[in-house]
């Protein structure tokens, strides 16, 4: 009885066991085999050429500058929305108030809406209605520039779906600036204001810039929003404007690997595009994780 | 308007008390000097409220007015995506008449540039629309059959087929990712050494880090050809593989919410379990588990309206074409991978276009209701069970 009892133990400890062993043989092997993959085609002239004879060969620099526009865009638009929300949460609401926790609920629901609907929003809400209304007031509708997808509405589509990421990581660290320090600032005199500004803000910069990375790191994998508001299939020079298209990593995979003309003899660069896309994510999340340590550290320290 | 005493009465931190107390002890020095005969005056009701400062009033309007942005999007999203999808919503009357008036409007001044090439091009969409709408463009009927060809001579836009596919690639999904996620978070929760801990978290994160193009990448690549080989079967791209790709990207939501559910079970209801003789892996199943199950719940929950919404990976991988077939191994078509691949193709305004923004707002509606219940789920129970009403 015993024994039996002790092997159906040992099973189902093996079976839990077994579940988190696939996971990780997983990970590293979906790793392994886009390394493998784009490791022949990868090399400098990869990262800092153009496209050349029908995207067939060439480099992928074009895409690599516009996922760093996009996402330099985004991050200048998202983050201080992001980190006011986050001090309004944490500072100012009071948390039975109904309007902290009406903003609670949107900013969970934003982080569960699916990307493709930010990608219809973008194109409904950005470019016809605002880039529409641009475009008649600047010129009466007779000259479109603003109403068509371009680098600003793709970068504003994607500040919105990476604003809970900022919100909930710089309210984290919000979180674990010593009450004390608040405290004795507010007992010297110094305002509300004050104290935040020169307290909390300067405790929590570490988290603010987690919450960059985080985004940095969504808004760079993320195709789907990107879809038809800005994102082109090949552009030989680099975006000028904000109302220009733009070429995009992920969208790069995407259409190399489903749509270009000849699939199978551009399998090298599609695999080498993606190891950048990863290895980009990759060292914005390893930063991440190493600055939420720090902070996590100090929360315990 | 009293806003000072408004702001005083809604600061409820103790941080007040010493802002309070702050603001007094600057106040006194400066107190008339009548009062200042009198010695150690007492403080009447009055000195403790807080004196109205516009900057700090300032300060905080401005920082909600921009905390309100995220509320907003939701709004937002919600009209934009809606209006969009509005006119099918309408039968097929009236939603002539007001394709008659909204054309103008749209193409003349929002889409296309020259005038005359916009009045063209309404004239030929209320033409066509006129057509589409003979052959019973979007009426309920089209909508409810089975067969979806948007560009053709008489478009077809039977959703049932694309809400089949999603469901289909979920289900499959959520088949493979709970099992794997739950137990993995069991492991985690009850029996992993710490090395192992730190050996699986951070390929969890690993793996939510990967961008869905990516996974959409290696199951187009690798597994497409993998299960072919493995299983034998028609198609290579098809519901399965779609499925099974989007399990990667649907492990580590499952997996982290209902760790931290399993994690939050209280200690006394494990130890209370070895106390009376269980063995840690019956502790494991028969309490730890089920004492999270809400949390758990929960976590597939989130897994599904992820994988219900995700559109990169199956837009590789399933083969987009709209089958109304339950065989899971035959290419699907999904409705968020219907809006990806067509809406860069279509005419603003047009029938399809509203078709497609339709799909966006039911896509939309059902990852909403799943989010909201789930979250009010977790709350609720979990809550109430842990402190024992």
């Amino acid at each position: 009885m015993t024994f039996k009892r002790r092997i159906i133990g040992a099973s189902v400890v093996g079976g839990t066991g077994l579940a988190a062993v696939g996971i990780v043989v997983l990970v590293l092997y979906i790793m392994a085999t886009i390394v493998i993959g784009g490791w022949d085609v990868m090399s400098w002239e990869f990262i800092t050429d153009s496209p050349t004879e029908g995207m067939t060969a060439g480099g992928i620099f074009p895409a690599i500058a516009g996922t760093a526009l996009l996402v330099l865009i985004m991050s200048i638009a998202g983050v201080p929305v992001g980190t006011i929300t986050a001090i309004y949460l944490s500072e100012y609401a009071s948390p039975r108030s109904w309007l902290a926790r009406l903003i609670r609920f949107a900013v969970n629901t934003l982080a569960g809406v699916p990307a493709i609907v930010f990608g219809l929003f973008g194109l409904g809400f950005f470019v016809q209605f605002v880039g529409g209304g641009i475009d008649n007031i600047v010129s009466g509708g007779t000259v479109m520039k603003w109403a068509q997808p371009n680098l600003l509405w793709a970068s504003m589509t994607m500040a919105l779906l990476t604003l809970p990421v900022v919100i909930v990581s710089v309210e984290e660290a919000i979180r674990t600036v010593p009450r004390e320090l608040r405290a004795a600032s507010l007992a010297l005199g110094a305002t509300k204001w004050q104290t935040i500004w020169h307290v909390v803000l300067p405790n929590s910069t570490t988290g603010i810039l987690t919450g960059g990375v985080l985004a940095v790191s969504r808004g760079a994998g993320e195709v789907a929003p990107i879809l038809f508001t800005g994102a082109a299939y090949f552009l030989p020079q680099l975006p000028g404007a904000l109302s220009d298209q733009f070429m995009e990593l992920g969208y790069h995979v995407y259409i190399m690997a489903t749509q270009s003309t000849n699939v199978d003899a551009t399998q090298g660069i599609q695999y080498a595009t993606t190891l950048v896309l990863l290895l980009l994510t990759f060292c914005l999340n390893f930063s991440a994780i190493f600055l939420r340590a720090r902070i996590r550290a100090r929360k315990i320290g | 308007m009293n806003a000072a005493s408004d702001v005083a009465l809604r600061l409820d931190r103790n941080a007040t008390v010493f802002q309070q107390a702050a603001v007094e002890s600057a106040a006194i020095p400066t107190a008339p000097a009548g009062s200042e005969q009198s010695g150690r005056r007492r403080l009447a009701p009055g000195d403790l409220r807080k004196r109205f400062r516009p900057d700090e009033f300032f300060a905080e309007k401005i920082i909600t007015a921009v905390a309100v942005v995220s509320l907003a999007t939701i709004a937002l999203i919600f009209v934009f995506v809606f209006r969009e999808a509005f006119p099918i919503l309408f039968p097929p009357e009236v939603q002539s008449l007001a394709m008659d008036e909204e054309p103008i409007e749209t193409y003349g001044e929002e889409v296309v540039g020259n005038q005359t090439s916009g009045m063209a091009q309404g004239q030929e969409r209320s033409m066509r629309s006129e057509t589409a709408g003979a052959e019973g463009g979007v009426t309920a009927q089209n909508l409810l059959s089975t067969s979806w060809q948007p560009v053709s001579a008489r478009p077809q836009y039977g959703l049932l087929p694309l809400v089949l596919g999603s469901l289909k690639t979920t289900i499959i999904a959520i088949l493979i990712a709970a099992p794997v996620a739950i137990l993995a978070a069991l492991f985690t929760s009850s029996f992993a050494p710490k090395w192992a801990k730190e050996t699986l978290k951070p390929a969890i994160e690993i793996l939510a880090g990967f961008p869905s193009v990516v996974i959409g990448f290696f199951a187009l690549m690798v597994l497409a050809t993998m299960f072919q080989n493995l299983f034998g079967y028609q198609y290579r791209l098809n519901a399965f593989v779609g499925g099974v790709a989007m399990s990667l990207a649907v492990i580590p939501i499952v997996y982290t919410v209902a760790e931290d559910a399993l994690t939050a079970v209280p200690s006394y209801m494990k130890e209370a379990s070895l106390a009376l003789g269980a063995t840690e892996w019956q502790t494991a199943f028969f309490v730890t588990l089920p004492a999270a199950t809400p949390g758990v719940f929960a976590a597939v929950v989130l897994g599904f309206g992820r994988a219900f919404g995700e559109t990169m990976i199956v837009l590789m991988a399933t083969g987009n074409a709209a089958l109304f077939s339950l065989n899971p191994v035959e290419p699907v078509r999904t409705m968020s991978a219907t809006i990806g691949a067509e809406m860069a193709e279509v005419v603003f305004g047009d029938t399809h276009y509203t078709v497609l923004f339709f799909l966006g707002a039911l896509l939309f509606l059902f990852t909403f209701v799943l989010n909201a219940g789930a979250e009010l789920f977790i709350r609720q129970r979990l809550l109430k069970r842990f402190r024992g009403d």
